[in-house]
Order: structure tokens, then C-alpha cells, then sequence
């Protein structure tokens, strides 16, 4: 007898003593049992009398939780530098594939991060990610973080792959705008262990000489006082990827 | 029948019998333990052993238990874990690794934490990250949480050993791979352990005792060993065997990670070699090529110009699209108008009065060399095809004929090793070898290497040759002349004569040779430089061969081909080398040219005139080439990396290869066949696999078929030179400003800079001068002197080096007269 008629066998013989269902809920009684045909206009009947829940989106927004796995930001350091070293363990860690970076070096005139490496480009395709989060767990610099942003939506495919000025973190009050050379005297160490607070003088006297228009310099700065919320208005946004043409839809 | 009986040579090697994690296993005495526990599968954590380096002990990563029976037989036990990796095995021993002692594991993991106390954990910035073996071991044999609190050692990072490699001296474990390999494998010195306890370093060495000798890289570099500045040629292979992070290349430095990259075995197209590479690329752009084992051919090892030389062909100057010449100007066009304007054109401009004619340069595949010839005497009935784009004689058609083509293997890699003796003749084995450099230093001090050559250079030092002096371009009379004890211990069996490409410039040279071998026993290898030129011989990309080693003069051999291929008859008429393909279009006697991978650079004749003279030129081109600039129709054809081929490599073995990148880019051999199209000939080149078919069928000539050796009487040794004249020595430096290095200024660095080299003698006459002019009618070079010990009358220059062009600025070769003139 070969195994398959074992178990064929097996499984009529237990057949044979299976029992019949019986629900285990408790009985009702009998004026239950009466009114049970219309017992679910109930649960209508109860809802009229609670608070709706209806979300006006996209009226209005409601806020999500706090730590819910929205778009994703490439952070700065307090000067302005960017966090990102282009260590690729970000895509490294993605299940889906949807990181892609390049990395370069840092030179004295083009200092783009702390260190010798910095990520030159920086791409994640939002058609493929997941939110999953292990990104911003395997970014050994802290420079990848996720906002609450979940607005993700687009017409075009290109358009839903963010380059790396679409994913930088907005620049801060005081921040300095990258490349610039880093806080004398300081390391990379120096950044990673938050001993750097902000763009020094020698710095700003730098961005003053190779970039005398740079917006970020004090002398072009909107004051910050003023604009409550001035810092997030700075969108940077590539000319192909213009924010209206990303979210206002358009021609492909 | 038994076991025994069949293997007698496997009884003859003395075994031993040990015990690894309760395995019994046997291996030839002499064996290292971490190589025998290999063989049964137990891995052992490693560090500064390879296989290919001595036994070193360095890293102590490899400790194991180790008993072995004593002298009264009974097991004694070492009191303490020992290497693995420098102690040989003896009977009866009984190895226990970290699977099986806990002894071993605690003193691995001990070793381990001691390695990483100062290691950095900058392994995302690294370029080792991912596939490290530090990392990996770290993980698999190491503790998992570190006890050490304190600040690590830091040094200032990176140091720049030459523009190309860089040490970053606080990731190193301290475990020499790179220095071993610089002085036992390379011979380039340049980096060594300095200082002791907590600040010993991998260091350069002090530039105090800098004495300048005419070896300096054109770009800034470290000071080696001997106070040189640094340059290797071999460098890159220390960046592959370092174990950690602490050597790099500037140009793959934070390029990359190697979970991005695609590898694709390949061969290197730089030299005769043939040498295994392979090829990572991302997202169809080569980041890096590393050496890939090939232990007969390239071993563990290629040179740096195999490894860092790929930018070339992804140049802003590559072609993509056909280009046709409309009202003066070249335009992108279709691939059949393209096509169709080419053979219009050739159709039109060839006639009674005007043949046609191909020049090949020698860095094509096979395939394509024999898609050229083919072309060349089916299409357009000529014999005037040459994929030799340097100097070249009819001595060493004929050589090549009777003695190379469709020879096979001839002397190996590994026999070229063994051998006793090696005299090099018109062969720079540093500068125009390659890897064949490594092989024959591999057998420092049990062989005798003998340089027929102006001067010893650095490389043939470091080969501890000895030399027999010969002024440029009469290597013959040196060669019929050789002393009598080179003569003797060349008649010892497995002794080669090496023939490089500039025997070809030294008339005589091959007729000389080849008496010598029929005298003494000894064995001839032909090492040219470029990748194609064994390929191209085999094919018969040459006037006078035609595939197999089949003299095209010879009316059999013709016909053989001819029914081979199913076409009446072949072209009888005397085919031109390229020097006489120029000469001929600049007088106007060839109506049209197809030209495929020349550098004009590389030819002494004035191809400009050449160009201008000839009524329609057809250009196959990866990039757009100065010819390219000046042809009517130009056909872009694939780099190797986009194609599937074979190059021959000197030993006459096929080194076939896959397409790496896969793009819409065709070999020169597919567009051939389109080509031959227009005229309604099948070529049956369409396929590599087609082309291999009709080579194999074809097969080697018969002994009758192929041309009678070479017979050229040698000129004088020493000719009387007239004051301020001297011959001109001169070779491709390995590293120079050739067309396949474009677009790699960190390789380029490592190149040494032009010099013009001459005797004491020599540089008196011209009154102890600091440079000199070395000129001709055509031109003039200007270079620093740098006296060297080497025949009088005689004046070196690199052959391409940068502001160092011969071909190109003095129209001449070596063996040429010059005037050597003394500037300030």
C-alpha cells in the first residue's frame, strides 16, 4: 500500500466520527430569537445618536500619529551640511529595491558633508517603497529620517522617484547651505557626536566669497522672526521636478 | 589494473597524514595547516596568509591547538594555540580549530578584539564595506560587543603612496600582504612597517634620500625602498589583497558598493597576456576591474593598467550612431545609409588604376581580425591588409608565418617560468609584458635572464638580468654574437628566446633568432604588446598570411582558402605592410581605406597626407579618432566590454570572453558582414561562433603551404655615427598616453615621466647639457637627460609618453639616426 492510500484511508475513517458543527455562542431566548430578523438596524439605530467620523480630506487633514512611516527626509547638520555620507546601507537594507545612491568625495571646494564621502545622488522611487522603515533603522548617521508626509501621490512614474533635493531636510534658521568647508578644527566625530551647534564665521566668510548670492547667507536671510514659518516655505526643487508639476499634475 | 600502476607520478610526492577537528586528512609534506584544512573544508580566520605570498605570521588570526606525538610517540600538545598559517604539517599531528577547541576560539576572539581596538567603525565611508574580511570575520569570529572604551589611534588619512593608490593607515591590521607582495611579487618596494607597539604603520619612506634617476611618475607619489619616487606598475593588486580598507584606489574611492555591482568574468584587452580580469559594472558604466585567478595565464595578478585603463571607452568622444560626411561635415545617420554610403563609396573610388586597402590596428579580437582580412580579399580583391599599426618587416611576416601562425600552444606561461635561461630580444618584459614580467620575476634566482638591449632598466634589475649591450636596431648581430656561456646555457633543455614586437625593427633579428635555436635547442616565444597581434596572425590579417599560417604567395595555399570560403580565387598580387598602405594612399595609388582601431599617433608615415590622398576612407571606431575625424563614412563598432570575442594571447591560447555590458553596439566583425552585404557577398562574419566555425575548418597550414623562414643578413653592430647623431632607442612605456588609457588621469600619474636617457660618453659630446633636442627632418623632442649606463651613440626616449610622441613628432622608429642636440 503505498503512502497516499494511507492516508486517504486515515482521513475517511476520521471523517466517519467527525461530529456536527454547533456554534459555541450563547443561545438566545425566545424574545430574542423573535426580534433577531431586525436586530441589525440596531447598530444603525445606535450610530445615529454618536459623533460622526467622516474625514473632509482633503479639506481637512487630520494629523497622523507620530511616528507614522511617511516620505522620507535627508537630514542636515546645525551648519547646514548634510548628514548623508552616500554609505548606500539605506538601499543596501531595502526590501524593494527602492534606493538607489551614488556616492563621491568631499573636496576642500566642495565639501558637501562631514568627512571624505558624500552621497552625489540620491534617489528613492516611491512606486516601490513600502514604508517599512528599515532605512532610517540602517542610516548609521542619523541623516534619513521618515516625516508624517503622506501625500504621495502623482501622474507621472519619473515623477514619483525623489532626487536628493526633493528628500533634503528644509534648512533651518541658521543653517548655512551646502558645500561649504566644515567648522575648523572640528572631525566628522566632532558633528556625529552634536559638538557642532551652527555655521561659525569662518564658514559664512566662505559662502560669502564662493557664493555671494547664497540665500542662506544672514545678509540674504528673510528674518525669521517675521515669517513664523519661514524655514519650511524653502522648497528645493529641481527644475524637472518643479513642486506644481508634481502635485498639480500636468502633461506627462 | 591498480590505482598505483596508473599514477606513478602522484606515489613519488611524500605525504603526511594529520588529524584536523577529528578529520583525517593527507597532504604533501610541507604542507601548512590552514592550506590543509582547506582541503577538508574547515575554515580557518585569516588575514595576512595568501596563497600566493610567503607564510608570514603576521595577524595571528589563524591561531589553532596543535599536538603532535613526541618523541617517545605519545601526543604532546603545544602549551599555547599556534598559527595556522606558517606551521607545515607533520605525521600523526592533531590540529584542533575554533569548530573543535574552545582554547582556539578564545584566542581567535581574543586577536580579533586586539585587531579592532584601533580599527575605525567608518565602515559605512569605506570602500571595503561589504565585502571585507575583516567585516566578515568580525562577525563570524569575533566578539560581539567590544570592551574598549578609549580613544582610538588616529592617523592623518589618506596618504597618497601615488596618484592612484592611497593608504589610510588606521584601518590596517598590520598584516603586510601589500608590502610582501610589493617586494616578493612586484619588486617595487615602496611601503614597509615603520615604528613599534601602538604606532607601528605601513609607511613610505623618507624623501631626504630622494635621488632622482629618471624613474619619477608623472604625477606625485611617495618615496620607495630604494628612495625612488614610487612607481609601480603593479600596484593596484596590493589594493585587491588588502584585507581591510587601508589601501584604496583614487579612482574607485566612494564610487561604489559592492552590492551594486554586477561582475562579468573577462580578458584584459591592454596586452598579449590575455590576462583573466573582471569586470564590475553598475547600471552599464564600469566602476572597477580586479584580477580574477587564472593560474595559468595571470596567476592572482594583473598590472595597473589592466585594472585601472576602462575610462576610454565611455568617453564624451565615443560614437553611438554611423556617421556620414554630407557637404564637409560628418553627420549621424541611419546604419543601411550608412552602410550603403560605405560601399558606395569604396565602389566608386577603386578601380584598375586604384585598389583598396584595410589597416587593423592590433587590439581587435580574432573574430574581427579575421572579418578584416576576409573583407579585405573577398570584397575588395586586395592583399593589402595589416593589423600590425607599428613598426613591422617582411623578416617578421615571414617569421610569424613559418613559425607562429596556426602553431598553437607554443611555450607557456608556466614553461616560461620554468625555463633556465631567457634571453630578450627587441622585449622590455616591465614596460611591453605585462604579467610576463611577474612570471619571469617568480623565478628570481633560479633563473638567468639575458637582455639583448641598449641599457639594463629598472625592470630587467629587478629580474637580476644580465645584459648584452646592443645599439638600437642591430639586435641581430648581437644575438649571432652572444657570449659564449649565454650560448652554452641556452642549449640547456627548456631555455626561450623572447621576441617582442621591435625585433621587428632590428633587421635580422628573427633569421639570427631562429639560427640560435636550430644551434643551441633553445625554444622561441613571440611576445608582441598589443592584444590583437597573435589573434591577427592566426587569421591572417597580414599581407603575406592568409588564415593558419598559409603563405598568400603560394598558389596551393591560395587555393585552399579560396575553396574554403567558396570563391574562385584569392588576390595574388603582393600585399603592402602598413607603412607601405600609407605610403602608397599618400602618393595617391589607394582609391579607398577602411581603417579600424588605428591611432594615427602610432605610425611613423604621414597618415594626414594619406587621409587628404585617398578618394573615400570608411572609419570603424569606438571613439571619434583622429582618422575617424578625417573618413568619409564611420561605422562605430563595440569596445570589448559590449562584446564576445577571442584574443590569442602569446602563448597562442584562446582567451574567449563574454559580453560584460550589453548594449546595441556591434563588433567590427558583424558590421563587416552588413558591410559585405552591399555587394552581395555573404562574409559569414556575422557571428562569433560563425567565424570560430570557418577558423576551425580551415584549420593550421600544411607544411607546404606556409612561407619559407625568414633569411636577412644582420647589418653591421656598430655603425659609424656622424657627431651629433645617435641611434634612437625606443619603447612603450606600460603606462603612457596610449589611445586605451584615455580618460584615467590617477593611472596616468603612476606613468613615468619622459626622460631622454644616454651614456656618460654620449651626454659629454653633447657638453653635460641638462635636456636635449632629440630630432629628425620630421620634428623634434625636447626631455630632460638622465645619464644611464647604456651603449654609446645611443639615445633613449619613451616611445609615447607624455611630450615624448615619436611616431608622431620625429616620423621614426627605433634604429632611426637622429641629431641629438644639447638644449640649456
Amino acid at each position: 500500500m503505498s503512502g497516499s492510500d494511507e492516508v486517504w484511508k486515515v482521513n475517511r475513517e476520521r471523517d466517519g466520527k467527525r461530529e456536527t458543527f454547533e456554534s459555541n455562542l450563547p443561545k438566545k431566548g425566545p424574545i430574542g430569537e423573535a426580534l433577531a430578523p431586525v436586530a441589525g438596524f440596531g447598530v444603525s439605530l445606535r450610530n445615529f445618536f454618536r459623533p460622526t467620523v467622516t474625514e473632509q480630506y482633503p479639506r481637512v487633514k487630520t494629523p497622523t500619529m507620530p511616528r507614522y512611516h511617511g516620505r522620507h527626509q535627508l537630514n542636515r547638520h546645525p551648519d547646514g551640511l548634510e548628514k548623508c555620507i552616500g554609505c548606500e546601507l539605506c538601499a543596501w537594507a531595502c526590501p524593494a529595491d527602492a534606493i538607489y545612491v551614488e556616492a563621491d568625495s568631499n573636496t576642500p571646494d566642495h565639501q558637501v558633508s562631514p568627512g571624505e564621502r558624500y552621497g552625489r545622488v540620491y534617489q528613492i522611487n516611491y512606486l516601490r517603497c513600502i514604508f517599512c522603515g528599515l532605512c532610517i533603522e540602517a542610516c548609521p548617521t542619523r541623516a534619513l529620517t521618515m516625516t508624517n508626509e503622506y501625500e504621495l501621490a502623482g501622474p507621472t512614474r519619473e515623477g514619483l522617484i525623489y532626487e536628493k533635493q526633493d528628500l533634503l531636510a528644509p534648512m533651518g534658521a541658521n543653517m548655512l547651505a551646502a558645500p561649504h568647508p566644515m567648522v575648523p578644527g572640528t572631525t566628522d566625530g566632532s558633528y556625529y557626536r552634536q559638538e557642532v551647534t551652527g555655521p561659525v564665521d569662518e564658514q559664512i566668510a566662505w559662502v560669502r566669497e564662493h557664493r555671494p548670492s547664497d540665500p542662506t547667507l544672514p545678509e540674504h536671510r528673510v528674518d525669521a522672526a517675521a515669517t513664523d514659518d519661514a524655514p519650511h516655505q524653502v522648497r528645493y526643487t529641481s527644475p524637472q521636478h518643479a513642486a506644481g508639476e508634481r502635485h498639480e499634475g500636468g502633461a506627462v | 589494473m591498480t590505482a598505483t600502476a596508473d599514477k606513478p607520478a602522484a606515489a613519488a610526492v611524500e605525504t603526511v597524514t594529520l588529524t584536523i577537528d577529528g578529520t583525517e586528512v593527507t597532504v604533501p609534506k610541507g604542507t601548512l595547516i590552514i592550506r590543509a584544512a582547506e582541503q577538508v573544508g574547515i575554515e580557518i580566520p585569516r588575514f595576512c596568509d595568501h596563497p600566493a605570498l610567503k607564510p608570514a605570521g603576521a595577524c595571528r588570526q589563524c591561531l589553532v591547538d596543535v599536538a603532535s606525538p613526541g618523541p617517545d610517540g605519545n601526543l604532546r600538545a603545544f602549551p599555547k594555540p599556534q598559527a595556522s598559517c606558517t606551521m607545515t604539517v607533520s605525521p600523526g599531528m592533531v590540529v584542533n580549530t575554533q569548530h573543535t577547541s574552545e582554547e582556539a576560539d578564545r584566542a581567535q576572539k581574543g586577536v580579533m578584539e586586539l585587531l579592532l581596538i584601533n580599527h575605525p567603525l567608518d565602515c559605512p565611508v569605506c570602500d571595503k564595506g561589504g565585502e571585507c574580511p575583516l567585516q566578515n570575520q568580525a562577525m563570524s569570529h569575533g566578539r560581539p560587543e567590544s570592551r574598549f572604551v578609549d580613544v582610538k589611534r588616529v592617523f592623518e588619512k589618506p596618504l597618497a603612496l601615488s596618484s592612484e593608490i592611497l593608504l589610510d593607515r588606521e584601518r590596517c591590521v598590520l598584516c603586510q600582504r601589500c608590502t610582501r607582495f610589493s617586494k616578493e611579487i612586484a619588486g617595487d618596494a615602496f611601503i614597509d612597517l615603520q615604528n613599534r607597539g601602538a604606532q607601528q604603520q605601513i609607511g613610505t619612506f623618507d624623501e631626504d634620500v630622494l635621488d632622482f634617476d629618471g624613474y619619477r611618475p608623472v604625477g606625485a607619489a611617495a618615496v620607495d625602498e630604494s628612495g625612488k619616487a614610487f612607481s609601480s606598475y603593479y600596484s593596484g593588486n596590493t589594493v585587491q589583497i588588502c584585507p581591510v580598507g587601508a589601501l584604496t584606489s583614487a579612482a574607485y574611492r566612494f564610487r561604489s558598493r559592492p552590492f551594486d555591482l554586477v561582475s562579468s568574468a573577462s580578458i584584459s584587452e591592454h596586452d598579449s597576456s590575455g590576462a583573466a580580469i573582471r569586470i564590475d559594472h553598475r547600471r552599464g558604466t564600469i566602476l572597477r576591474r580586479l584580477a580574477d585567478n587564472d593560474p595559468v595565464v595571470n596567476e592572482d595578478w594583473i598590472t595597473d593598467k589592466d585594472r585601472f585603463a576602462f575610462a576610454w571607452q565611455n568617453l564624451s568622444d565615443r560614437l553611438t550612431r554611423p556617421l556620414v560626411r554630407k557637404d564637409g561635415e560628418l553627420v549621424e545617420t541611419s546604419w543601411p545609409e550608412a552602410l550603403a554610403a560605405a560601399a558606395a563609396g569604396i565602389k566608386a573610388h577603386t578601380g584598375d588604376d586604384a585598389s583598396a586597402a584595410v589597416l587593423v590596428g592590433g587590439r581587435v579580437t580574432l573574430e574581427d581580425a579575421y572579418a578584416y582580412q576576409k573583407l579585405a580579399r573577398v570584397v575588395l580583391g586586395t592583399n593589402d591588409v595589416d593589423a600590425r599599426a607599428r613598426a613591422a618587416s617582411d623578416e617578421e611576416q615571414a617569421f610569424l608565418g613559418s613559425q607562429v601562425a596556426g602553431t598553437g600552444l607554443g611555450v607557456t606561461f608556466g614553461e616560461l617560468e620554468k625555463a633556465p635561461v631567457v634571453v630578450l630580444v627587441g622585449f622590455e618584459a616591465e614596460d611591453e609584458g605585462g604579467v610576463v614580467f611577474l612570471r619571469l620575476r617568480k623565478s628570481l634566482g633560479r633563473q638567468r635572464v639575458v637582455a639583448i638591449a641598449p641599457y639594463l632598466t629598472r625592470g630587467a634589475q629587478k629580474l637580476d638580468a644580465s645584459l648584452v649591450p646592443a645599439l638600437p636596431g642591430r639586435e641581430a648581430a648581437a644575438l649571432a654574437d652572444l657570449p659564449e656561456d649565454v650560448r652554452e646555457a641556452l642549449s640547456q633543455p627548456g631555455a626561450v628566446v623572447v621576441l617582442g614586437e621591435r625585433a621587428a625593427e632590428a633587421p635580422g633579428s628573427f633569421t639570427a633568432a631562429l639560427d640560435l635555436a636550430s644551434s643551441t635547442g633553445a625554444r622561441l616565444a613571440w611576445i608582441p604588446r598589443r592584444a590583437g597581434e597573435r589573434g591577427a596572425v592566426e587569421a591572417g590579417t597580414l599581407p603575406g598570411l592568409l588564415p593558419g599560417g598559409r603563405a598568400a604567395t603560394l598558389k596551393g595555399a591560395r587555393e585552399a582558402v579560396a575553396q574554403a570560403w567558396g570563391v574562385e580565387s584569392l588576390p595574388t598580387a603582393k600585399g603592402r605592410d602598413t607603412a607601405g598602405i600609407v605610403a602608397a594612399a599618400a602618393e595617391g595609388a589607394i582609391g579607398a581605406l577602411v581603417v579600424g582601431g588605428v591611432s594615427a599617433s602610432d605610425l611613423t608615415g604621414d597618415v594626414a597626407a594619406a587621409l587628404e590622398a585617398t578618394g573615400f576612407v570608411v572609419s570603424l571606431e569606438v571613439r571619434r579618432s583622429e582618422i575617424a575625424e578625417a573618413a568619409d563614412v564611420v561605422l562605430p563598432v563595440a569596445p570589448p566590454s559590449e562584446k564576445s570575442g577571442t584574443f590569442v594571447n602569446w602563448e597562442g591560447r584562446l582567451r574567449s570572453f563574454a559580453t560584460a555590458i550589453h548594449t546595441d553596439a556591434m563588433s567590427d566583425h558583424r558590421v563587416l558582414d552588413l558591410l559585405a552585404r552591399e555587394w552581395g557577398v555573404e562574409l559569414g562574419t556575422a557571428t562569433v561562433e560563425a567565424v570560430n566555425a570557418e577558423l576551425a575548418a580551415l584549420g593550421a597550414a600544411d607544411a607546404g603551404e606556409r612561407p619559407a623562414a625568414p633569411k636577412v643578413k644582420a647589418p653591421a653592430r656598430s655603425p659609424r655615427a656622424k657627431k651629433g647623431t645617435a641611434l634612437l632607442a625606443s619603447w612603450h612605456q606600460l603606462v603612457d598616453e596610449g589611445a586605451l588609457q584615455d580618460g584615467e588621469p590617477y593611472l596616468a600619474g603612476t606613468g613615468r615621466a619622459a626622460v631622454a636617457r644616454m651614456s656618460q660618453a654620449t651626454a659629454d659630446a653633447l657638453g653635460d647639457a641638462a635636456s636635449v633636442t632629440v630630432s629628425t627632418e620630421a620634428g623634434a623632442i625636447e626631455l630632460p637627460v638622465v645619464v644611464t649606463d647604456m651603449v654609446d651613440g645611443a639615445v633613449w626616449v619613451p616611445l609615447k609618453s607624455p611630450g615624448s610622441w615619436v611616431a608622431r613628432d620625429l616620423r621614426a622608429g627605433a634604429g632611426a639616426v637622429v641629431t641629438v642636440k644639447g638644449a640649456a
